[in-house]
This record gives structure tokens, sequence and C-alpha cells, in this order.
């Protein structure tokens, strides 16, 4: 049955101001693409069944009867449909990303093929033991890196993100207070940090206070010092901080934390700037994250997967999640889940593991790993150090290109780190920081991370990241000089940019108050225009 | 090194135009305690593309792929043929290497493949609306017993037994930190679930009934009578599916009164990649919307009035609201939610009720022959794609017995369980499109030999 009975396609434009001059609505490459639901029936599919004879049904009285509502394509109309879309994309493969915080980095396609390759990716988590063993090495393998890199003692594997990761490290520390019968209800947390680290802490159940920060962008080493006490749990830390800073306070924070009896977290989202340079075990950090996703070049794919593990300090390792894998003397890597745990640390770690639990079905992201695993060999010790110090030495190189045209806030005071965060003091005639950054995408590149952190007015957060040649660098400090130069003279012409992109500016004003999350069905009789889907119910 | 483009003669004059005499300059703010001299002791120096490549296939080549035995396995995660077209969909780089569509004027493609993805979900779901992911069926499992608790503002969740011993694991987790109180329960190795222990359990402390349909051992009940009752308590009723392709066969949650469906969706479009990463699927009523976790993606019109995509309602997410947001996840599992889609609308209803049937019928076989073996007995009276077996010996060894003759025949309760005796003989045996009747064969055998 066709789904969409009026076929009414409000993708396909109609002529009127603005518009192609085409009679589709396209333009050479520029392809509009309409919805599933507009093109595709429940009775067409893509794929071959043999016809089997229907046989017994065992389903007790539950078997479906109603139609479910799925439109269908063809092999054919599925990949144009999938690939006309991914046109409207911008990606890493296409240019420079520079989105500060996130780490877009070159995604090696070696990665890729390993993760394809049967015995990692055709596995399945609770297979037998005997018939895994290269799964369990790979993941004992890549957490001996991560402890290596990190200086910690041991590491959490199976965190699903950094955010979760965050949980993971939040949810040891609780352990270990509550192990030693110390109930604390505060988590400081500076202002500038991302808004996973209060979210995981008040998930967590503690109270979250801000930290405030100096003019140089730093954490207040007093102003802390001063908070703490016997009721804060944990503070968390970004190092290098979310203004692309190193926090160089960073060992007499944590001092400072111990000795006031809580635990140090650091959200290790930046770990890029420091990889194969500095060990953050060796700054008193219990906890901190690594986003595989970000500094191991695992690829973004539109928003995840991602993967979080969490190295942890000798204080907080025994309370890690389940399972875990561990290597014993005879060579042999374990899977330690619920059954052998108990077991597993009498014998092995004289009873000291005492695990908060699982955090996730099964044992978190193999598919990760593998590709991680596949980055970190290919680096090696020597080629992540050269990682973090081409990745430092661009963000620089971007920043003193810029900064007699761009506010650069903390610059005086010296280099950045793999960051460089720019102000929008200067703009004239009412522009923003969002016009800028949509004025980029008419040049070619995706926008910096925009008002974040919040510490900075108008913040722009460029993270070009050590896989930009020099002359990519080159283009993109022109084309930002040129637009910056713009935003300084007031141009108003900024603010209808971008103007070559696949849609002009969208009104997500609209979109939050009468929101239209999922397709419905219009009625047979409904208009026909170009425009917003609101008519019909489902 | 093959991924870093600047020579040293770059390096120099970048290190110019930055006012640095040398690198370690830009490194200042470390102290000097903290910094490595040279690259990190102990470890390993880069290695060629081709040395990477052995040293992980060798690896690989020490595990058995679940496509080159007869293979049954199940309970959460599921061996389907998944499409040729999908995994080279999802490889495109302007979907692989693209950020979270926080531009998106530069995004409509990811933000319209979320749209349809959340139609897709809700409807197989039966539900109003859905996100734009979770990183799984477990995490989403958790998250909704937080939502639960947020619309009653109450905190006891009655959980059934047969929901994934995994995902009960991960909920008492998070309960032990938020306060929650989580009933539960083991299962009994008998063809009837929990029901009516959960509707006696539900009162007015309730937050939420959770139920899996089908549930760990593959049994189908009807959720009508939960949903009322929870329903007549102000308690919601929460879904978990964990084999999507089910509900090609069976009626969605949603038609039955849940009032928020999350789960596995594996099955469809992601590959077994021995537990992650996953996709979670979460779908509620559109009244609960604004305390739903995760990114939704909406639409909306740009300013020349043509219909486009964006991310929306997110002051309910950490990076507007902090430390009262709906919950902290940020990175989602998007590119899986992509496969999921994209298999999807190649099956499209017509497919996946065709691979449902298929499933089934595979299955209704396979129960039947087994069944026939001396000493074991089917557990369920209903089922899906993946029933219960009680033998007469422990599964455990006897999986690893199957394992000797080369067959990978099932889950024991044993693994999953492992301190109830009372399951130490159960066999989980899941059954897909993708076993032949040569594979069938040789578990019936391999499982006679083992019992016997
Ligand atoms: C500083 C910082 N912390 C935490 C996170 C959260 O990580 P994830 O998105 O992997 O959950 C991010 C990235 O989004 C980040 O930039």
């Amino acid at each position: 049955m066709t789904i969409n009975q009026s076929g009414w396609k409000p993708a396909a434009p109609v002529a009127g101001p603005g518009d192609t001059g085409t009679i589709t609505g396209n333009r050479a490459l520029m392809l509009e693409e309409a919805l599933i639901f507009e093109i595709g029936d429940t009775d067409t599919t893509g794929v071959d069944f043999a016809d089997g004879e229907a046989g017994k049904s065992r389903l007790g009285n539950l078997a479906r009867t109603s139609e479910i509502g799925l439109p269908g394509l063809t092999e054919p109309e599925t990949v144009r449909h999938y690939t006309r879309l991914s046109r409207q994309n911008y990606a890493i493969d296409l240019g420079l990303f520079p989105l500060g915080s996130c780490t877009m980095k070159h995604n090696p396609r070696l990665n890729e093929k390993v993760a394809r390759l049967p015995g990692f990716a055709d596995i399945h988590p609770l297979q037998p033991r005997e018939t895994v063993g290269g799964a369990l090495e790979v993941i004992n393998e890549l957490a001996f890196w991560l402890i290596d890199l990190t200086g910690m003692h041991g590491v959490a594997m199976s965190p699903k993100a950094g955010a979760h990761g965050e949980l993971c490290g939040l949810l040891c520390i609780r352990a270990a207070l509550e192990a030693r019968g110390d109930a604390r209800e505060v988590v400081l947390v500076p202002e500038s940090a991302h808004g996973t680290n209060p979210a995981t802490a008040a998930f967590c159940g503690y109270r979250v206070e801000n930290i405030p920060a100096t003019d140089g962008g730093r954490v207040d080493l007093e102003a802390l010092k001063g908070r703490l006490g016997p009721d804060v749990a944990a503070v968390m830390i970004t190092n290098p901080n979310t203004c692309g800073l190193f926090e160089p306070d960073m060992k007499a924070i944590s001092d400072a934390v111990h000795a006031a009896g809580g635990f140090v977290y650091c959200d290790g989202a930046n770990f890029n700037a420091i990889v194969g340079k500095v060990r953050p075990g060796d700054l008193g950090i219990d906890a901190m994250h690594i986003n595989l996703h970000k500094t191991f070049s695992t690829p973004h794919g539109g928003g995840g997967p991602g993967s979080g593990p969490v190295v942890l300090s000798e204080a907080l390792s025994p309370y890690g999640p389940l399972p875990y894998t561990a290597r014993t003397a005879d060579g042999v890597v374990h899977l330690v889940e619920e059954e052998q745990a108990e077991e597993f640390s009498q014998v092995h770690f004289g009873g000291a593991m005492q695990s908060f639990g699982r955090m996730t079905a099964f044992h978190g992201q193999m598919g990760m790993f593998t590709r991680a695993l596949a980055y970190i060999l290919s680096h090696g010790a020597d080629g992540l150090k050269q990682v973090a110090e081409d990745a430092v030495l661009n963000a620089n190189y971007v920043l003193r290109s810029l900064e007699d045209v761009l506010d650069a806030p903390f610059a005086r005071s010296g280099p950045c780190m793999h960051e460089a965060i720019f102000s929008d003091a200067g703009f004239a005639g009412g522009i923003t920081t969002l016009d800028l950054a949509k004025a980029l995408i008419d040049e070619g590149f995706h926008p910096m991370t925009m008002y974040f952190p919040l510490v900075v007015h108008g913040a722009m957060l460029v993270e070009p990241t050590e896989t930009e040649s020099k002359a990519a660098l080159d283009q993109f400090i022109a084309a930002l000089r040129s637009i910056a130069e713009r935003a300084r003279a007031g141009d108003e012409s900024l603010k209808s940019a971008p103007v070559y992109a696949p849609r002009r500016r969208l009104d997500e004003t609209l979109a939050a108050r009468k929101p239209v999350i999922g397709w419905k069905t219009p009625a047979p009789d409904a208009p026909k225009i170009s425009g917003r889907n609101e008519v019909g119910g489902q | 090194m093959r991924y870093l483009p600047l020579s040293d003669a770059d390096r120099s004059a970048m290190l110019e135009v930055v006012g640095a005499g040398s690198i370690d300059e830009l490194f200042r703010d470390v102290p000097e305690s903290a910094r490595q001299s040279g690259p990190i002791a102990g470890l390993p120096h880069h290695a060629s593309e081709l040395a990477v490549e052995r040293h992980l296939a060798k690896r690989a080549r020490k595990n058995i792929p679940a496509g080159e035995v007869p293979f049954f396995l199940g309970c959460g995660a599921y061996k389907h043929h998944i499409p040729a077209s999908v995994d080279h969909l999802i490889q495109r780089g302007e979907y692989l290497t693209a950020y979270t569509p926080y531009q998106p004027e530069i995004a409509q493609g990811t933000l319209q493949v979320l749209f349809e993805f959340q139609s897709q979900v809700a409807r197989l779901y039966g539900c109003e609306v859905a996100n734009a992911s979770m990183y799984d069926g477990s995490t989403a499992c958790w998250e909704a017993i937080g939502m639960a608790r947020r619309i009653t503002r109450r905190t006891k969740a009655v959980v059934s037994s047969g929901l994934h011993p995994h995902y009960v694991s991960v909920c008492k987790t998070m309960a032990r930190f938020t306060g929650d109180t989580l009933e539960t329960a083991v299962p009994e190795l008998g063809a009837e679930t929990d029901g009516e222990r959960l509707i006696a359990a539900i009162d007015r402390e309730t937050s939420a009934v959770v139920v899996q349909y089908p549930d760990i051992l593959g049994r189908i009940a009807d959720l009508q009578p939960i949903a009322d009752a929870a329903h007549a308590a102000g308690a919601l009723l929460i879904a978990v599916v964990t084999e999507p392709v089910a509900l090609g066969a069976i009626r969605a949650p949603g038609e039955m009164g849940a009032d928020i469906v999350v789960g596995e969706g594996q099955s469809i479009g992601v590959g077994l990649q021995f537990g992650g990463p996953y996709v979670g699927l979460f779908a509620c009523r559109e009244k609960h919307v604004r305390q739903m976790p995760g990114r939704i993606a909406g639409e909306t019109v740009d300013a020349e009035g043509k219909r486009g995509f964006v991310l929306t309602l997110s002051t309910r997410e950490q990076h507007i609201r902090r430390e009262k947001a709906t919950s902290n996840i940020c990175t989602n599992s998007g590119l899986c939610a992509l496969a999921f889609s994209i298999h999807m609308t190649l099956l499209g209803e017509k497919g996946l009720r065709q691979l449902a049937a298929l499933n089934h019928a595979r299955a209704v076989e396979v129960a039947e022959r087994l069944a026939a073996i001396p000493g074991v007995r089917l557990v369920n009276d209903s089922f899906f794609n993946e029933f219960t077996l009680e033998l007469p010996v422990e599964a455990r060894p006897a999986v690893h017995a199957m394992v000797e003759r080369g067959v990978l025949g099932g889950v024991s309760l044993g693994r999953l369980y492992p301190v109830v005796d009372a399951l130490a003989n159960g066999l989980v045996v899941a059954v897909t499109e993708t076993v032949t009747d040569e594979h069938i064969d040789a578990l019936e055998g391999a499982l006679k030999e083992v019992v016997a």
C-alpha cells in the first residue's frame, strides 16, 4: 500500500521566489530527495526471500494483524536515496572540520577494514571463551596501551561514549567513598565544563557546584581550595580545558582534593593535545575517560557510536565495572563477568576487586576497540607524540594568524594547546558568532564550535587537528580572516549566510514550538504545497 | 607517518609564524616534571599498514565467526543477514566522517535519515514518537526507568523476571546510586511468564512495570493486562524488545498499552561485533516527549520556506540544561541508526513480515526436532525465533561439548544466571534466516551426543 496516498511531496520545491528555476527543483549535482514515506510503499521490498510454506504458528494469540506502515524501496532506489542524502552532509572527508572539543581528525580506512574482519565483526558476545580468544586479546592489548599512555593503574573498557565514561568514573568514586563509609554529596565542576559533566554528576545523585575560572581561563586554585571540605566527593576537571589551555596547577589541584578526602575526575575529551607527551597519572588524576572517537580516530558517524574507556588510579581500580579482561601469568586473557568476579578477585587480586556492577549489556564497543588499536599501532609511541605536537602546532598557527582580526581572550598569556578560542568582541552592526559561522559554510568549511565554553562571550572554538596540511590551514585562515573583517565592519550580508548550502538557515524556534518529529501521513486531500508537513494524523 | 601531512619544513615555517623557537615552547604550561622527553618508554614505534593489518588479522583468526559454523546464539544479540548495500552506504564518507548535525544547513543528509529512523522506530514499536537512538538496549532500558520516575514522581520499578539479566544488572547498578527501588526476580523454567506476579506487585509507589517481549526465554505474553493494571495504579508500562525482527510477526507493544518502548536494534543492519556498538531504540507517547532522553530530529522550514530538519527539543539535553538534563547522553549510535534505517527501508513492511515469518517457521521446525531428542524438553508454549530447552544435563558443559563438535549451539542459562541452580540445565536456542538445513542437522546431531 502507498503510504503517501496524496502523492504530496513537500521536498520537491515549487516554482517561486528564490527557487531554482528548474522543473525538478534540482540543480545539477545539488539533488533534492523526498522522504522514504513519500516515495516508498508497504508492498515494495529490496530483499528477496525464498517463499516458505506457512508452517505452524507458535506466536500465542499475538500475531500481528494491523498494518505497521513501514515503507520499502527496491535496492537501486535505496542506494540512490541514501547516496543522494549523503551529498547534503559536510564531512571530514570533504574538508576541514574544526569543531572544537570534538577532534575531527582523519579516519584511517585501515581501521574500517580490520573492524570488518569476520573474526571481529561476526562474533557473538556470549560465545564460549574458547571461540573468542583473539577478541579478548585485542581488548586487553588496547587496555594496556591506554594504561601506559596515561600512566594510570587500570582501565574500564565497557563505557559506550565519553558521557558514559564520566558516569563510570563517578560511580567508581562513589563506590570507593561508600566502601570507606564516607557519604559525600557535592561534585565541583568548572563553569567552562562540557554539559555532560554536571549532567553526569547529577545523574549519580550528586549536587553540582560551580568552581570559578581565573581571567586567564584556568581553574581558580585558591577558590577551589576554599571550597574543598568533607562534603566534596569529587572535582571534575577538563585538562587541557575547554578553552584549549593546559591547567598548569593540575598537580596542586589533585593534591588539594586528595588532602580533603575527595577524588579527581578528569574529562579526557582533549587528550589529543597531550597523548604521548604527558601522562595524566603523573598529575594525580583518579579517573579519566578517553573518547576513542576523538583522540583515537574512530569515526563519528554523524553522532556516534563512540567508546569511552576510563583509566583509573590504584585507589579506584578495584571498583571498576564488570565485565573486565585480565591476563594471567599463563598468558591467557580472561573475561571476568559476574559469575567469576568474586573468585577471580580472591585468586588474582587478594580479594581487592569490588566492582560497582555492570554498566551495559555485554562487553563494550568492540567495533571501536579494533579501530582504535589499529590507529595506535600505526602511530606507535613516537607517532602519537607527533600527533599531539602537530595538533598543538596547527592550533597555535591558527591562533597567531588570526589574533589581529579576532579577539583571542587568552592569547596574551601564552600558547594554546590543541584548540584556539576566540570571542565576538569587536564585531559591529549586530553581527554574531552565528553569522560568522554560517558564512564559513559558504566558503566550504564546517564551522567551529560556537557558544561553547560558556565562559567566553560568543565563543568560537577552533580545533584543526593534526591531520590538516599547512595548505588547508592557510586556506581556512584566509577565509576566516575575510569573514572576520566583514564582521568587524558590520557587513549585513553575513546575516543571510549561508547562501550556497543545500538549505538556508533553518527555523529552530518553529521546530521546537510545534514539534514534528516523525512522519505523519497527510490526508489524501492535503494541499500540495512546499513546506512543512503539519497536516493529517497517523 | 602516513596520517600526518605536515613536513619538517612546514613545521619550521609555522613555528616561526607562531613565534616559538621549538615545539616544546608550546607545551610550556605543562610542568617539567610531567613532561615526557621522548616517546613514552616501553611502547613500540609506528608500523606500516601491512604490519598492523597482519597483527590484527592474526588475532581475528583465533575467533570463530558466526557465519562459519552452525550458529544458534541469541539472548539479546542476533545473527541476521545484512544486505550488502547497507555496509557500503554507511561507509560513504559523508555519513561515516560527519559529526553530530549541529550545523543543519550542511547536515540535511544525517538529519533526514534520523527523522526517517525515528518514524520507522515509532511505527515498529506502535508508539507515537521515538528519539534518534541511545547507546544500546540495556542503557535505553535504564533510561526508561529514569524517565518513568520523572513522569510519575515515584521510585519503585517492578521488573519482570523475563528481562535480560544484563539489562537487570545495568538497572541495578544505576538504581543503587539514584535511590530507585527495583523489584526483580529470576525466571522459572516454565511456559508461564510472570505477569501475575507483576500485577500483584504494582502499588501506589510504583513508577513503572518493566517487561521484556519476547522475554529472555523467548516466551511471548500479552502486555495488555499488565498495562491496564499499571495504568489503574498511575504507573507506566515499559516494554523492552531485544529482537526487533519479532515485531514483524507479533503485535507491537505500543498497541497493547505500553507507554515507553525501548530495545536493542542490532538485528536490523548492525553486525554482532562481540556486543557493540549496537543501537538503542527509544519510543514513547507524544505527551511525554519532553521527558524523553537523547537527541531528536524534527521538521522545520528554512528561510526560503523549504522543508528541512534540525535537532530539536534540546532544552531537555545536557548541553543546554546541564545538571537538570533528562540524561547525560551526548554521542549516541548515529551510524548504527543509519544502518538500521537503510536495512529497514530495504525490507519495507513486506520484507520485514517475510523475514519474521521465515525466522518463526525455522524456529518452530528446530524446536520440534530438538524436543524430540530423548530427555530434552521444550520449555516454551509460545516463541518467535528463540526458545528454551531443558536438557537432562547441565547446559554449560553441553555448550562447550558442542563447540568441540563444531557447533555453536545456544546460550546456556548457566552463563547468564550462574548462581541459580534451577536454571542450570536451560539452553536458549535462537534460529534465524541464516540457519540452513545442514546447520540444523549438525545441531541435532551434536545435541543428541552431548545429552546422551
Ligand atoms: C569536553 C567534553 N566532555 C565530554 C564530552 C562527551 O563525550 P561523548 O559525546 O562521547 O559522550 C565531549 C564531547 O562531546 C566533550 O567535548
